[in-house]
């Protein structure tokens, strides 16, 4: 994990000295709402439907215990007792006082965290494989150019009024879990014919009201030069973004309109630039990368018997085990998956005493290191086999171990309606709902990996275009309905869903989503996921299951 | 009209200008500074990149921020500065808050038109931070060669 040296920290302690003050005048009636606005979005501070909300960035959603332990004292102490995990890895509290943030602030700057542009129209935090460093396959971690990003886009001066908000993805795997498709910029670090190691830089991709797939600007970036071709990105966007209109001012816009001329654009500034300054020297980038040295794995084999025989004494432990658990590069290591989508809760919840179990569990079992995951769930990153069944028994215990990784009841949701002044409708009771009709864990197994997503909202913050089943909500005459989208991915076969038809309303949409399920079960190959089964067979025998039986209104 | 100055680290407040101003417009119709010092106000939608040529004659830069939120004048200082070498003023007139000055002067402007505004919140915000991780058009510390220095020293 990257530890603060002292620079780090005084920049963070500066910026809520700075924040500080600024509190102090918008309370002394100095700062109007409207000219503090620009302000506490900088620092993550949102004012939503009852009470502000206060965006802590985890970046690329590492955690430590210690961390994990001060975000359940904020909870505790500032909030009511619990925080939100949200699709960016980061975390929210949703009952702040504004008179406490400059606390919240330095309390987390004791532990290193910050809320440092999780908000407003500037480069956002970053956002990575929560895998990294523990899963196969991964080129080198990715990690570690998180944080060179971390460093560099924290309060850039040049880049802090951009005609939109801006997201940065970073992967260093073909397994995409980071979603860097749908990102402003996504980065996938590879290594080319040659042996040597470069980004493919993809720029452009969103959701929305405009989905887009982002488009590759550049297929081999030599990974020295990263900052200075995010640089020459930012500037060409920076200059050219749209800022006439708050729905064409995202770099999707810009980039689809023509992407041979962004890229042109890009490539332009690109050569014109002072890459000896701009680029990080080799020296900074040794030094973050001895943070990311892998831990000091055990040498086991590969299968334990300790585990082997816990899944044959308890069928639940195994079924948490083969749903859950995702294999682990060094032998006798797993990677343990904690849902924290339990049925019948708000996707992404988390209570401060779950907190410090998770914390308890990472620094006993995980060499200290949680991450969060961009569908709202926390993973411990190395756990060994031999410790499983502890680790399972502790989670049960918390609350925490809900059986249904990527399954049908592994559901992202935004905040909705429940909390969000943007929503049209809420999102979090159907995510409930759908999530209690499929709460019988076999035939949840059974259905296998099916993502559904639901945004309360055209702004999409839940995922829907990138849903297995998408659900957007809309708002008709006053009443909630809700839209179905089919196809979509996030993943590294990215897609965007289709819109099937009319919306539907509250009682009638998760039945609908169980004709399509019932539908895939009964048509279905062996092997075959939802998604897999719904782009051989087409939309069309989908649509007539949602469509062709029901009455009309 | 006050105008903050920042000269070699210490700053200024007067209501004096360089010179006349020409627009960049007028300059396109043939106006052109002779005798004595002007200055030459740019529109935030100019590539500065193509008046390499013209803003030498001038001794300061004008780049226009319409609103706070309109971030296109950083990049054209930086432009200006790093990539032009521009030594003369830059100065950046509109709506130029307090809490966005750090960027202004990080970007390359010396120079900022603060109306009637709070003199002092300019002082602190101005000195609110005392490294910075990105290298910009300013002589600001920056981190990476703050760490080597102490690695050096180590």
């Amino acid at each position: 994990m990257y530890r603060y040296d002292e620079f780090d920290e005084r920049i963070v302690r500066e910026r809520v000295a700075e924040f500080r003050g600024q509190v102090a005048r918008r309370l002394s009636g100095e700062l109007s709402e409207e000219e503090f606005k620009p302000l506490r979005l900088m620092n993550g501070l949102y004012l939503q439907l009852h009470a502000y909300m206060l965006r802590v960035a985890i970046p690329y959603g590492a955690l430590t215990s210690r961390q994990m332990r001060q975000l359940a004292m904020i909870a505790r102490k500032y909030d009511k007792g619990y925080g939100h995990f949200t699709t960016r890895q980061n975390i929210q509290f949703n009952w702040p006082a504004l008179i406490d943030v400059p606390d919240i602030l330095d309390d987390l700057a004791d532990v290193e965290m910050h809320a440092i542009q999780t908000s407003g129209n500037c480069i956002r935090n970053v956002t990575s494989d929560p895998y990294a460093g523990a899963a196969e396959g991964e080129v080198d971690d990715p990690r570690i150019w998180g944080e060179v990003i971390r460093q560099w886009s924290s309060l850039h001066p040049e880049f802090s009024f951009l005609p939109r908000k801006f997201k940065i993805a970073v992967t260093a795997n073909s397994a995409d879990r980071a979603a860097i498709k749908v990102h402003d910029i996504g980065l996938r670090l590879y290594r080319n014919d040659e042996g040597d190691r470069g980004f493919e830089v993809l720029v452009g991709g969103g959701l929305g009201r405009t989905p887009v797939i982002g488009e590759i600007i550049r297929s081999f970036l030599p990974e020295k030069h990263l900052l200075s071709y995010l640089e020459a990105v930012m500037r060409a966007y920076n200059v050219s973004g749209r800022r006439d209109n708050k729905y064409k001012a995202r770099i999707k816009i810009l980039v689809s309109t023509d992407p041979d001329d962004f890229r042109r654009a890009v490539e332009e500034e690109w050569a014109k630039s002072d890459k000896d300054r701009l680029d990080a020297p080799l020296e900074e980038l040794l030094r973050i990368r001895r943070h990311f040295a892998p831990p000091r794995f055990e040498k086991l084999g590969a299968d334990s018997a300790i585990f082997e025989a816990a899944r044959r004494q308890s069928d639940e432990f195994a079924r948490w085990a083969s749903v859950n658990l995702v294999a682990h590069r060094q032998p006798g290591y797993a990677i343990v998956n904690i849902s924290l989508k339990p049925i019948g809760a708000p996707p992404g919840d988390i209570n401060a005493d779950q907190m410090e179990a998770v914390a308890d569990l990472a620094e006993r079992y995980s060499f200290d290191e949680i991450r969060a995951t961009h569908e709202q769930n926390l993973c411990l990153p190395h756990v060994r086999k031999d410790d499983l069944y502890e680790v399972w028994r502790a989670l049960d215990k918390a609350g925490l171990a809900t059986p249904n990784i990527g399954l049908v009841s592994d559901i992202i949701a935004c905040p909705g309606l429940d909390y969000c002044d943007l929503a049209n409708a809420r999102s979090i009771p159907v995510a409930e709902r759908i999530a209690e009709r499929f709460s019988d864990a076999s035939s949840a197994v059974d259905i296998g990996e099916l993502k559904i997503k639901i945004s309360g909202c055209i702004n999409a913050c839940g995922h829907h275009h990138v849903g297995h089943i998408g659900i957007l909500g809309v708002d008709k005459k006053g009443e909630e309905f809700y839209q179905v989208t089919l196809g979509g991915s996030g993943a590294e076969d990215a897609s965007i869903g289709a819109i099937t038809g009319r919306s539907f309303s509250s009682s009638e949409v998760v039945d609908a989503v169980g004709r399509l399920v019932d539908f895939y079960k009964s048509n279905r190959r062996s092997g075959e996921r939802f998604l897999d089964a719904y782009r051989r067979l087409g939309p069309d025998p989908f649509k007539e299951v949602l469509y062709g039986d029901a009455p009309h209104h | 009209m006050a105008t903050l100055r920042i000269i070699d680290g210490d700053i200024f407040i007067d209501d004096r200008s360089i010179g006349p101003e020409i627009t960049i417009a007028e300059w396109r119709e043939g106006v052109r500074p002779e005798a004595g010092r002007f200055e030459l106000s740019v529109p935030n939608t100019e590539d500065v990149e193509a008046l390499s040529e013209v803003i030498g004659r001038f001794n300061a830069v004008i780049l226009e921020f319409p609103t706070f939120q309109d971030g296109r004048a950083y990049s054209q200082a930086r432009i200006l500065r790093e990539r032009l070498g521009y030594k003369g003023e830059i100065r950046a007139r509109g709506a130029v808050l307090c809490d966005q000055a750090l960027f202004m002067v990080r970007s390359g402007f010396d120079a900022l038109d603060i109306g009637g505004g709070d003199v002092e919140g300019f002082r602190r915000s101005l000195a609110a931070y005392s490294a910075f991780y990105q290298p910009a058009a300013d002589a600001a510390p920056v981190v990476r060669d703050l760490r080597a220095a102490k690695r050096a020293a180590a």
